[in-house]
């Protein structure tokens, strides 16, 4: 609850009218309710004393001090059940990753901010910054493993670059990274049913930290590497692991 | 898409020994390991968000969580670690090459004890 009366009028409301510059046709934040439904269901409820109503609210009436600084658009996770569940739809994700972008980019949270930097330092697009030639070797060496000492897997097939496959798939870094062995179950699914498949070597990681960053620029550059790697290959699905 | 899921879940592991949690599909809660959450440094806000799930999970009484994508691995795998729970955490890849007899012997990190030796292939 506000300590005293909310003045309407000393309320600078910048941001509001930036969220309203990206609202849909027809989008009004005044459909709000305000009744609550959004914040009996989100996890994030009464963390950094916030919730998506009281969130919503400070957008409306205009209080941009509050909405931009909040560490608590960082404990949202976006998982938009505020949307599922409210009798009117309002995207209060949406906002919440613009409040994000509105924070000072050296001010945004450093393990955050250092993941994206880590997928911007090469053409993996790796958060854990992974690089193209050393993703190339750990598939190459696993695979050469369970090729050798497997039975019944001596043809196993993990492609990189393969001209024309039906899917691409990305890769979270996670695998080649740190557990290179939990890259192989999913191989060995995908060569059961016979679907010709590739990595890229370009924009082969799954996970997009720039997205969470809300870096747009940073976040386009890392999905089209990626995309681009897909299309040059010819590949006609995308098979997103994330 | 949930109830494809369920259905490959429920043929891997058998229609007794699925367990759904509630609430579930649309209505259920987030884990709090996406959106960037697990890289925020707000490592108690991230817990406290995700006592939610956790409390669904060990509402299941089953012993072990599928997680359908890295973010819910690693935070369901750490809720429990962090509220000293029981339950395993797997990817479905892992449950997946079990039931068909082909998950290797270094394959079988995040099974338990019970599954360890399981449908081990044959040297």
């Amino acid at each position: 609850m506000a300590e005293e009366a909310i003045e309407l009028a000393k309320q600078p409301g910048e941001f509001r009218k930036k969220a309203l510059e990206i609202l849909p046709d027809g989008g009004n934040l005044d459909l709000c309710f305000t009744c609550g439904t959004c914040a009996a269901g989100c996890p994030a409820t009464g963390l950094a004393d916030m919730d998506p109503r009281k969130f919503l609210r400070m957008v409306l009436l205009g209080m941009d001090e509050e909405v931009t600084t909040t560490p608590w658009v960082w404990m949202c996770t976006g998982c938009q059940r505020c949307i599922y569940a409210c009798p009117m739809k309002i995207d209060i994700p949406r906002l919440v990753y613009l409040a994000r972008a509105s924070w000072p980019r050296e001010e945004r949270p450093k393990g955050i901010r250092g993941s994206c930097d880590a997928a911007l330092r090469n053409d993996s697009g790796s958060a854990m910054g992974v690089a193209p030639e050393d993703f190339q070797f750990v598939v190459e060496d696993v695979l050469e493993e369970v090729k050798d000492t497997q039975k019944g897997w001596e043809k196993l097939e993990a492609p990189i670059d393969k001209k024309g496959a039906e899917f691409f798939l990305n890769q979270n870094s996670r695998e080649p990274a740190t557990e290179a062995d939990e890259l192989i179950p999913l191989w060995k699914i995908l060569n059961i049913v016979g679907a010709d498949w590739t990595y890229g070597s370009k924009g082969w990681a799954g996970e997009n930290y720039c997205m969470f960053l809300a870096d747009d620029k940073s976040w386009e550059h890392v999905t089209r590497t990626s995309i681009m790697q897909c299309a040059e290959l010819g590949c006609k699905v995308y098979l997103n692991t994330e | 898409m949930a109830d494809d899921l369920r259905f490959v879940v429920k043929s891997v592991v058998g229609e007794e020994n699925f367990i759904d949690m509630w609430p579930n599909k649309s209505n259920n809660y987030c884990c709090g390991g996406g959106g960037g959450f697990l890289q925020s440094g707000f490592t108690d806000e991230r817990y406290a968000y995700g006592k939610i799930k956790f409390d669904q999970i060990i509402a299941t009484g089953a012993d072990y969580c599928i997680a359908a994508c890295h973010n819910c691995h690693a935070q369901i795998h750490d809720l429990a670690h962090h509220f000293e729970a029981k339950y395993m955490t797997v990817h479905l890849w892992t449950l997946i090459c079990l039931s068909l007899g082909i998950l290797g012997p270094n394959e079988r990190e995040y099974l338990g004890d019970d599954l360890k030796e399981v449908n081990m292939p044959e040297e």
